[in-house]
């Protein structure tokens, strides 16, 4: 049996996938990207490797995704995110569909045709708003750890209005908010919603909607409100943190299979 | 990338012009008038000025990545960080006392006797050119043009010709002599055979695979620019054309292995055109046609009717032009080219020669079956453009493309 690994050296987090040859995950990691972006592609994929009971000797190829995808000194390929999210999504779920992936930095909207190849992408402009650094941005004011938003949100009862675009005067906005004597619940759910504004705001989402990333690993309130804006289901796919590097995985064994594939083509040639 | 030869004949030309131009300011051989780049130029060289072009001077400083030095100094005056780049950077590199034109022996932009701009492009080189006017005590004239024009019609073609024909009092008194009609007939016949060149050199890009890509076209596009009625840019134009048919005849390839051809639409970045031709030449991806370069183009210019020409000219031009008319240009240049998909600029600061705002991306995909990328940016202002972004969604676009032939993926295995 063959296995195959992905990287995807995200803005904040860096992920890695180990799949079979049949596409089954067999361990991912995460881990924080920092100022090192190969030694933190070094440590997950370690970390995934370990989870999966595999050894480095076992890979067939490893291929990397995301904004840091050209400096992984031991990658064999690589490809876009836009490429890997799509890839990995169409693995689960058949299309026609729309990804909507929510990462640290950037926001994408890829849309894929039935036979999962991609038709188009839109990203966030070059802002915040719109993606994780947003959250982060708002539990600071909130004076929270991130991983409490989500909850704090659930205990909303007041339905408030975060209407700047901009994250730096959403802040702003926040401490009127604040001062006017409005709970921290209601206000973190007024976050999400904006959030949630901006994303439906980059492209036309009908259809079948999928939604990856860490903020939507991390946010599941922000499905909900995606689905709510839709007026649709959103799925979300197995590890949707890890979606991109199981992408690069998959385009490891793809591009594998192809090179067989044309090995075995040339030896059929008249 | 392959480079062109006749680029050394290009900084000759381009050399030449800046020197007479700075001959004019310094040792006043001419009077010296400013103008838009689809101004009266040909109006102006009738009449002996020596011409410059502050939109040309803004690119030189945006290709020079010095425009985020000079912008906050215009910011400051209470010019907006969201009105044209090419403004605010040229007024910046004003009150800083600099200019690109140093190596000619200009400190500052050659000081004008006169500023002439046409709005047919936007309401900023107007407001451009009256911050000059005013801190320099310069006449402003000007011709305020029809904008966003379904089709031209005679009566648009009536107001700007008479408009036209009513700055030539005012110039001649700048200029301190009258109008010759021969030698307003010889600056259009100059203009018109530069623009048919120009025009033609683009067309060779039509070839598979093209000579030539729009990162070329924006630097050697510069005399049908600058040099509009001087002989000198046709001449340049001969040249360049020379060696596009020829590289066209022995199939040389501006990006070697191209692979697929898109079109640009909207400004170019001026401060990272080496860098983004270089990462479409690694992509194996040949830009081979722009909106922008084929701006300069007119080549419908007659000698025999100047004012009604020029004024056609201008009101044709894609810039001046409606959503319609726009999308069924870019349609025809699709097919013309054959290209694989189009990239749109959004230019930050540029919403006139930015065609995504309405729509028309979208549109375009549907009305010919063509793959759109938006790409943000700006023309000067680097602030608004992201390296990383930029990359991820170019080689997306690639890949997309490269997926839908069923070829081979633009990077692959290392």
């Amino acid at each position: 049996m063959s296995y195959y690994a992905g990287v995807d050296s995200g803005s904040w987090t860096t992920k890695a996938a180990v799949i079979d040859g049949e596409g089954h995950v067999l361990g991912t990691a995460v881990t924080r990207s920092g100022a090192d972006l190969a030694a933190a592609a070094e440590r997950a994929y370690a970390t995934a490797l370990a989870n999966s009971g595999r050894t480095r000797d076992d890979i067939e190829a490893v291929w990397s995704t995301g904004f840091g995808r050209n400096t992984i000194p031991f990658a064999d390929g690589s490809r876009t995110e836009l490429d890997c999210h799509g890839r990995g999504v169409a693995h689960y779920v058949k299309g026609p569909l729309v990804v909507i992936d929510i990462g640290g930095q950037d926001a994408k909207v890829i849309r894929l045709d039935a036979a999962g190849h991609r038709l188009s992408h839109r990203m966030n402009r070059k802002c915040a708003a719109g993606t994780g650094s947003f959250l982060d941005e708002i539990s600071l004011r909130l004076g929270i750890d991130i991983g409490e938003l989500n909850a704090l949100g659930r205990g909303a009862t007041e339905s408030l209005e975060l209407s700047s675009f901009c994250t730096v005067f959403a802040g702003t906005e926040l401490l009127t908010l604040i001062r006017g004597g409005k709970r921290p619940a209601d206000l973190a759910m007024a976050a999400y919603r904006s959030l949630v504004k901006r994303i439906v705001a980059m492209d036309v989402l009908e259809g079948r909607i999928v939604a990856t990333g860490g903020v939507v690993a991390y946010h599941p309130i922000m499905v909900e409100l995606i689905g709510a804006a839709c007026r649709g289901e959103v799925v979300v796919p197995p590890h949707p943190q890890e979606m991109g590097a199981f992408g690069a995985a998959l385009a490891a064994l793809a591009a594998c299979e192809a090179h067989d594939t044309s090995d075995t083509a040339e030896l059929v040639q008249p | 990338m392959t480079e062109l030869a006749s680029t050394n004949a290009l900084r000759a030309t381009m050399g030449e012009y800046y020197r007479a131009l700075a001959d004019a300011a310094l040792r006043k051989t001419a009077p010296v008038a400013w103008c838009t780049s689809v101004g009266p130029a040909e109006l102006l060289r009738a009449l002996g000025f020596a011409v410059h072009y502050p939109e040309n001077h803004a690119a030189m400083i945006g290709a020079a990545r010095t425009a985020n030095r000079y912008l906050p100094l215009a910011h400051a005056q209470g010019y907006s960080q969201d009105i044209c780049s090419y403004l605010t950077s040229d007024i910046g590199a004003y009150l800083a006392g600099e200019s690109p034109l140093k190596a000619y022996g200009l400190e500052r932009a050659p000081a004008p006797d006169v500023l002439v701009f046409n709005t047919n492009q936007c309401r900023d080189v107007r407001d451009w050119f009256e911050w000059y006017g005013r801190e320099l005590h310069v006449p402003v004239v000007g011709v305020h043009s029809p904008r966003a024009i379904d089709d031209v019609t005679e009566g648009d073609i009536d107001s700007v010709t008479r408009q036209l024909e009513s700055l030539v009092a005012p110039l001649e008194q700048v200029a301190g002599t009258r109008l010759d009609d021969a030698r307003l007939m010889a600056a259009m016949r100059a203009s018109r055979d530069s623009a048919r060149l120009w025009g033609a050199c683009l067309e060779t890009a039509s070839a598979r695979p093209a000579p030539l890509t729009f990162f070329d076209g924006s630097v050697h596009m510069g005399p049908a620019v600058v040099l509009r009625g001087s002989d000198d840019a046709a001449a340049y134009y001969r040249t360049l054309l020379a060696e596009l048919e020829q590289r066209v005849e022995n199939r040389v390839a501006a990006v070697p292995g191209e692979t697929l051809r898109l079109y640009w639409d909207g400004m170019p970045v001026w401060g990272r055109l080496r860098a983004l031709s270089t990462m479409f030449a690694e992509f194996h991806t040949s830009v081979v046609a722009s909106t922008y370069c084929n701006s300069w183009a007119f080549s419908d210019l007659d000698p025999a009717e100047p004012w009604r020409s020029v004024a056609r000219a201008s009101l044709e031009l894609f810039i001046s032009r409606s959503e319609a008319p726009k999308e069924r240009y870019i349609a025809r240049m699709v097919e013309f080219y054959d290209v694989d998909g189009v990239i749109f600029h959004d230019c930050r600061t540029c919403p006139n020669n930015s065609n995504t705002r309405y729509g028309m991306p979208g549109r375009l995909t549907e009305r010919v079956g063509i793959p759109t990328l938006v790409l943000d940016g700006d023309v000067n202002d680097l602030r608004c453009f992201s390296d990383e972004q930029a990359r991820t969604n170019i080689e997306g676009f690639v890949e997309q493309l490269t997926d839908a032939r069923g070829a081979a993926a633009p990077r692959g295995a290392r």
